[in-house]
């Protein structure tokens, strides 16, 4: 085995399981990307978009009713519901429309859960005057209306994906077939750390910039590194930005808040670390829910976001070391969270980070008042609002 | 030798797809009947996956009735060792990556060897990830089939040259399913891959007309057909083996036309 493909490895997990159609697309965009990561002129002209548009540095604010209140750990928030199109995954597709264009590609085609990844895909397709073509489950549709109708606004084509469970593990396969269909031209912009590599590799690395951020903002506030980063895993993007500058510092303990859905046992749950097992699926070797016979399961969350029944495989590396722990969060604690974090702080979180919210509220009021907590607020809740209120049993319309 | 080869022996090999468990297993043994009766060379048996990315919907759909009918991998050994009992054309199994990978390497392939499955088709296992499921393979006799695509370019020497079974070589970009039209230039992939093996090569994608299956044939080996047959399936259910059967005769007329003496 090649040089090449151990570097697409995290231990066992990670590879390239995908149809000979797209090895060389994969292989054109691996060496695409190589040359381009340490090109100073694409960092510099990345760097600019991250500023001048996304609108970076993001903030890390101090909670401090939050800390008050829970009367433990100090409590700081990574603010990337502050960024242009209010969460986290911008940061990974203007890295990827920029480096699309770099390879002369037109188009992108993007697969989305909440539709935070889709409609920053039609953000930086609009911006980049390229075509776009977004793929999300029905049920998804459904559920996030607001951003198919933002989607749209932008320029974009949305098709609503009817098979399987008609949720974000459909829309990545459709999204897959959809390239193998046409690859001269498009460029298909994976929203997670998930996926063949150098997927993985690529949207970790547009995503780090959270915890470089993290990093040089928590030295200037507190003169020290945090005692724990913590952020909400689906695929994994955002909680991967926010461990990877930290990975080395031992000290910093990194944990990942999974969504448990109705609850780890049930069948209705999206927590893969707690669930899952071995497996090899879009793409890649990880963790995934699957049956004894290796179907994929059907998995439930009330986020449409971390849905989705495996996790990137970084993640799964993490965990086998043992350097990362993954926690699961059920739909109910998110939705505490959710409303918590609106009352406490007046941030709306998306429902997404309210599972690292939910998770942070449980340990800190027990760790003492000199730790310091940071979690990662991936997005605004804005789109959730309509469903957290059917939730609770109010029917309201968006 | 491979067993594999004998269905290219007589000249042009027609190979047919088919779901296993859709509408239900007992149809599928009825299905496979059929066709080796109306003169499929090999068979191609699909056992479902809950999420198939190679596949377009009429496939697509066929996984997802055979999985809601409670199909699985155990149930598709028992109705290969019914089979054997009296099929003897090659048969592989298509399937993905991870029902292989979640049943145990090891376990699947012997158990696939043990009950005369002779090859093994995994869309989602590209060249360079094949070592584990390939190492346990060769030590079980059982072939695991490569594949081709449009787009394999310069790496077309490389899998031939480990190629073993037959070659399946994708017509067309995107996933399965019929098309009006095949553009690809098969002829010239096809040189480049006899340059590199003397493995028999099948085209697949895409074909559902004798017209288009017989084409592809003269261009290669044998022609794989998926899609239309599991458009009949789907059509007619558990009445669908005759009219398979029927299929299937129009496809290998047109594929064995050359033949010296017809084989069956």
């Amino acid at each position: 085995m090649s040089e090449e493909i151990k570097a697409g490895r995290f231990g066992i997990h990670g590879g390239q399981y995908i149809p000979e159609t797209l090895m060389n697309a994969v292989i054109q965009l691996d060496k695409a990307y190589t040359h381009y990561k340490d090109d100073p002129r694409f960092n510099e002209e990345l760097t600019q978009l991250f500023n001048e548009y996304a609108g970076r540095p993001s903030r890390l604010y101090y909670a401090k009713k939050m800390t008050e209140d829970l009367g433990g750990a100090k409590i700081y928030l990574k603010r990337e519901d502050l960024n242009h199109t209010g969460s986290h995954k911008i940061n990974n597709v203007l890295g990827q429309a920029l480096l699309a264009k770099k390879m002369g590609k037109t188009r992108l085609i993007a697969e989305t859960g909440a539709g935070q990844h889709g409609v920053a895909t039609a953000t930086a397709a609009a911006l980049f005057g390229m075509e776009c073509v977004v793929f999300m489950g029905e049920e998804d549709t459904k559920r996030q209306a607001l951003n198919v109708y933002r989607m749209r606004l932008l320029g974009a084509e949305v098709i609503p994906v009817t098979t399987g469970t008609a949720t974000l593990k459909d829309a990545v396969s459709e999204a897959m077939r959809e390239w193998t269909r046409r690859i001269d031209d498009t460029h298909y912009c994976l929203g997670s750390v998930m996926g063949p590599h150098p997927f993985p590799t690529i949207v970790r690395d547009f995503q780090s910039v959270i915890s470089r951020e993290i990093r040089s903002q928590m030295l200037e506030a507190e003169g020290r590194l945090p005692d724990i980063v913590m952020a909400c895993v689906g695929g994994g993007s955002n909680a991967i930005g926010t461990f990877y500058g930290f990975i080395p510092d031992k000290d910093v303990r990194l944990i990942g808040c999974e969504a448990a859905g109705r609850g780890v046992g049930t069948l209705e749950t999206a927590a893969t670390i707690a669930m899952g097992k071995l497996g090899i699926f879009h793409g890649m070797k990880s963790y995934f829910c699957q049956d004894e016979f290796g179907q994929i399961a059907p998995v439930y969350s009330i986020s449409a976001g971390l849905d989705y029944p495996g996790i990137g495989p970084e993640h799964a590396y993490l965990h086998d070391i043992k350097r990362a722990e993954y926690v699961p969060v059920t739909d109910d604690e998110a939705v505490c969270a959710f409303e918590y974090l609106s009352k406490t702080e007046g941030i709306i979180p998306a429902i997404e980070s309210a599972h690292a919210v939910a998770h942070a509220m449980k340990i800190a009021p027990d760790l003492s008042r000199d730790k310091i907590i940071v979690i990662t607020i991936s997005g605004r809740g804005d789109k959730d609002c309509a469903a957290i209120a059917r939730y609770r049993g109010e029917d309201i319309s968006e | 030798m491979s067993n594999i080869r004998k269905a290219f022996e007589n000249g042009k090999a027609f190979i047919p797809f088919i779901t296993c468990g859709d509408p239900d297993l007992e149809t599928t043994k009825r299905i496979v009947r059929e066709a080796v009766a109306a003169g499929a060379d090999l068979i191609e048996l699909g056992i479902p996956f809950s999420d198939p990315t190679a596949e377009g919907p009429v496939i697509q759909a066929a996984n997802a009735r055979a999985l809601a009918g409670g199909v699985t991998t155990d149930k598709i050994f028992d109705l290969v060792r019914d089979l054997r009992h009296d099929v003897n054309v090659p048969m592989v199994f298509m399937t993905y990556a991870n029902v292989v990978y979640s049943y145990g390497a090891d376990r699947f392939i012997k158990t696939c060897a043990g009950i005369g499955i002779d090859g093994i088709i995994l869309p989602d296992l590209p060249f360079e990830e094949k070592g584990e499921f390939d190492d346990v393979c060769r030590q079980y006799g059982v072939d695991l089939i490569s594949l081709i695509a449009p787009t394999s370019d310069e790496r077309i020497a490389m899998i031939a040259k480990e190629a073993r079974g037959f070659i399946y070589l994708v017509s067309s970009l995107g996933v399965t399913g019929v098309r009006s039209e095949i553009t690809t230039d098969i002829g010239s992939l096809v040189k480049i891959i006899r340059e590199n093996t003397d493995v028999p090569v099948a085209v697949g994608f895409g074909i559902s007309t004798p017209e288009q299956a017989a084409k592809m044939a003269s261009l290669s080996d044998g022609a794989i057909v998926g899609s239309a047959i599991i458009r009949i399936m789907e059509q007619y259910g558990q009445d669908s083996p005759g009219h398979v059967g029927d299929f299937i005769r129009s496809m290998t007329a047109a594929v064995h036309t050359g033949r010296d003496g017809h084989r069956l």
